[in-house]
């Protein structure tokens, strides 16, 4: 699904000289617009739900934040999420392109590869703010508070997607560890937790 | 090296180092990195990195000090704002509660604060922040026999040959930074960031922040701007400055561009001979602010670091650019020439 | 204060004049200007000092011939063992009162000797305060980016402890100091060869946005705020407060005529608005800002001209 070769960077407008984040390439982006938005939405509402369950201090951290409405905005993808974090459940809708200025408070865009790095613990949002591989625009505080947020909770997408799955992860659990660390090499994208243990 | 190693110091020779954490996980990944002490803060205005969704609370707090004391690391709370009038019980209840978690020391810049200590917690390690701006051997001199600071952080105005000549002539330790976001002014003794957001380090724990920050595209340019003022200007697709006030672009007199500092961070580590070789007890890395993955790279590298140098190899090549302000960096006035 | 009036305090002269402007200043300031109090010495750059070291007594002796108490300034960031003597040589100087703007001269003075603050020093709080009025401190210029509210508490406190408070009154704001000398920079020169090139900015150079805004002023390793500060338009919430005493900076307009005015303005003699027009008015002078005091944004102008 990934590439990161140059012309992957290339098309993603970053200059040829440095080592870029790998990018989605449109072909496998087309693709994903065609999976249908409400099934789409209810494997990540379940997601987004499990990681608010199994991670409360999440919330503590967000403080007044939780209440924001967060575009999370993958650059590379035909579609962005509305988030809203909400301690008493936190909620996300699949929106297209455009998306109104009026539809978030606080946004945070970049390649998909740089968001779960970041939400991985494996790349820096500093960092991948001075490379302009990031940008943030609107309530500033509450993108940071969301960013410390979700780099103390150490999160494991894999690791989130199969406790979702309740009584069945096990099943899904073996050959996840397998595929996940070579998907990783495959594309370069950080997929797991930064030092998480093989599953 | 002068002075007496801090208590409970590890057996590993050189300089100590220590290591920044804003979060429970990022101190567990400063110690798994090779700390030899972590510094942090509490989640409120006593602490100069006061930014949302950081810090610690006391809950927090009192396990990273049994994780880090279980592994043979050292925990310090800085406690380095300025207390506000009328409000000092904010900052005393934080240094009563550092005493009580067992911190291994607090580090402190207001004199009401540090009398404050000395006389409440005299069993409790003191160091002086960088905020107190401690510059030469007589004000070191002062805070260490007034208050009995052991350890002093020097501001970042001092070449590699003067912090030599302050500790020959003091007994206190002294600890330097190392990497991480620069101060181009004295710390603890800039109002910058109020004069343009009514929000400072010393009052309120944060320089340029965020919250007062904008991004307007406009043309082929991106502006980025403080409160009120524009800090900078890049062409679209330049690398992104966070407009950190002394570190933006203005207009001087004939000169156009960074008139303080350029968006570059401070990386000494191919100081760390020249630095142990003038005394420094420890060597510190900013950055309470950054991600796991930042602490991860910086602590591991300077860990490698400082014990090549301490094992008589060479130091190995690092290249921490990319988490860099700007992408760029500096060993900012350590060396006379950046004058 | 014999009669009860508020004091006014001439601060030191933070940019570089040259010798003969100073001493031309301060001669004036001593026949004709209506001050209780004037500090002068180098606070900013110590390679300043000889060019004028030597006309500082004869400035001294006029000024107490003009009946004002005199202080020596003390230098705000001391680095170097040149530095380090000149610090120790002020805190010898028995007979003259000390301002002291960097701690280190607090390590040097002798117990029980009696001292003054300058604005440069953090004293943000109470504690703070009685700490400073145990070591000898009588009387404390309070650093300008205070909200008026920590003003009031630290008046209050002041009291107690038979300390007189300043506020910074007039001038442009000091915000920060550095290792590094930014007149040489712009200039492409080394802080070590600097040609002394701040002396071409006598009121400071000042810094604008890209956008051609008014921003900050640099004087050498100094940064100031482009706007000039003032409490004219909250003087009665400052008396209000307890203040008995306002410092006013020098700057390259008319000394004397700020002087009548801020006389004038605290005498009642002319409503807040009307001051401060007038100080507007004057020649070469920077907009106007009192944002710090209102507790906000210190470039901030929040008292207007016209009646309040």
């Amino acid at each position: 699904m990934f590439r990161s070769d140059r012309e992957g960077r290339r098309a993603a407008g970053a200059g040829d000289g440095k080592p870029g984040i790998p990018t989605v390439p449109p072909r496998a982006a087309e693709l994903l617009a065609l999976l249908p938005r409400p099934a789409l939405r209810w494997a990540l509402q379940r997601l987004v739900a499990g990681v608010g369950r199994r991670h409360p201090d999440l919330f503590e951290r967000l403080g007044e934040h939780a209440s924001a409405t967060f575009l999370i905005d993958p650059t590379d993808l035909p579609v962005a999420v509305r988030l809203w974090p909400r301690p008493e459940g936190p909620q996300v809708e699949i929106v297209g392109r455009p998306v109104l200025r009026s539809a978030w408070h606080a946004r945070i865009a970049g390649p998909l590869a740089a968001l779960l790095g970041m939400i991985h613990g494996r790349l820096d949002g500093d960092a991948l703010f001075f490379s302009r591989d990031l940008a943030i625009e609107g309530d500033t505080e509450a993108v940071l508070a969301l960013r410390n947020a979700l780099d103390d909770a150490e999160l494991d997408l894999p690791d989130e997607a199969a406790a979702c799955l309740g009584p069945l992860s096990p099943l899904v659990a073996r050959p996840a560890g397998l595929v996940v660390p070579l998907a990783e090499r495959m594309t370069g994208v950080a997929l797991s937790r930064a030092g998480r243990p093989p599953l | 090296m002068t002075g007496a190693r801090a208590r409970g110091a590890g057996q590993r020779p050189g300089p100590e180092l220590i290591c920044p954490a804003g979060t429970p996980a990022a101190l567990r990944t400063a110690v798994a990195a090779g700390a030899d002490a972590v510094y942090c803060g509490f989640n409120d205005e006593t602490n100069a990195r006061n930014f949302p969704g950081l810090n610690f609370s006391r809950d927090e707090m009192a396990r990273a000090v049994r994780h880090a004391r279980e592994r043979g690391v050292r925990l310090l709370l800085a406690v380095n704002t300025f207390p506000r009038a009328g409000a000092f019980e904010l900052w005393t209840r934080a240094v009563d509660d550092a005493a009580r978690l067992g911190v291994d020391a607090v580090i402190l810049a207001d004199l009401g604060l540090l009398n404050y200590a000395a006389h409440r917690h005299p069993d409790l390690r003191l160091h002086l922040s960088v905020q107190a701006a401690a510059a030469n051997a007589d004000a070191i001199r002062f805070y260490a026999e007034t208050f009995g600071v052991k350890r002093v952080v020097l501001p970042r105005v001092l070449s590699v040959e003067e912090i030599a000549a302050i500790n020959d002539a003091v007994a206190c330790e002294t600890e330097v930074f190392v990497f991480g976001g620069l101060c181009v002014m004295a710390e603890g003794r800039c109002s910058l960031s109020s004069y343009a957001t009514g929000r400072s380090p010393n009052m309120n724990g944060v320089c340029s922040p965020a919250s007062h920050v904008a991004y307007r595209e406009e043309g082929e340019e991106l502006v980025a701007r403080l409160g009120d003022f524009t800090i900078d200007r890049v062409p679209r697709g330049a690398p992104a400055p966070y407009p950190t006030l002394c570190k933006g672009a203005f207009a001087a007199g004939g000169y156009r561009g960074h008139v303080f500092e350029d968006p570059a961070s401070l990386d000494a580590a191919t100081l760390i001979p020249q630095l142990a070789d003038a005394g420094v007890a420890a060597l510190k890395i900013e950055g309470r602010q950054r991600s796991r993955a930042y602490i991860e790279a910086v602590v591991g590298s300077f860990r490698r670091a400082i014990d090549a140098h301490a094992a008589g190899r060479p130091l190995p090549a690092g290249d921490l650019r990319r988490l860099s302000e700007g992408q760029s960096a500096t060993t900012g006035a350590y060396r006379k020439t950046w004058r | 204060m014999p009669d009860g009036r508020p004091e006014l305090t001439l601060g030191p002269v933070l940019f570089n004049w040259r010798a003969d402007d100073w001493a031309d200043f301060y001669a004036r300031i001593a026949d004709e200007a209506d001050l209780d109090r004037v500090v002068l010495g180098e606070v900013v750059c110590s390679k300043r000092l000889p060019f004028y070291a030597q006309r500082v007594a004869a400035a001294v002796e006029r000024l107490q011939r003009g009946g004002k108490a005199v202080a020596l300034a003390s230098l705000a960031l001391v680095t170097s063992p040149r530095e380090r003597g000149l610090a120790a040589d002020l805190a010898a100087m028995e007979e003259t009162e000390i301002e002291v703007n960097d701690l280190t001269l607090l390590g040097l003075l002798p117990a029980g000797r009696g001292f003054s603050v300058g604005p440069l020093v953090n004293v943000y709080n109470e504690a703070t305060l009685a700490f400073l009025a145990e070591r000898g401190a009588r009387r404390v210029c309070l650093p300008p980016e205070l909200p008026l509210a920590s003003v009031a508490a630290l008046a209050t406190a002041a009291e107690g402890l038979s300390l007189t408070l300043e506020v910074w009154s007039f001038g442009r704001v000091p915000l920060a100091l550095s290792g590094r000398c930014y007149h040489a920079r712009i200039h492409g020169l080394s802080k070590d060869s600097c040609q002394f090139v701040c002396a071409e900015d006598p009121d400071g150079l000042a810094v604008e946005t890209l956008d051609g805004e008014g921003f900050l002023a640099v004087n050498g390793v100094q940064t100031l705020s482009y706007s000039c500060a003032t409490t004219l338009g909250r003087s009665d919430d400052l008396r209000g407060a307890g203040l008995t005493a306002f410092r006013l900076s020098p700057q390259l307009c008319d000394m004397v005529a700020v002087t009548r005015l801020y006389r004038d303005r605290l005498a009642g003699a002319l409503g807040a608005g009307e001051a401060l027009a007038r100080l507007q008015a004057l020649q070469g002078i920077a907009p106007l800002s009192d944002g710090f005091l209102a507790g906000g944004v210190g470039a901030a102008r929040v008292s207007g001209p016209g009646p309040l």
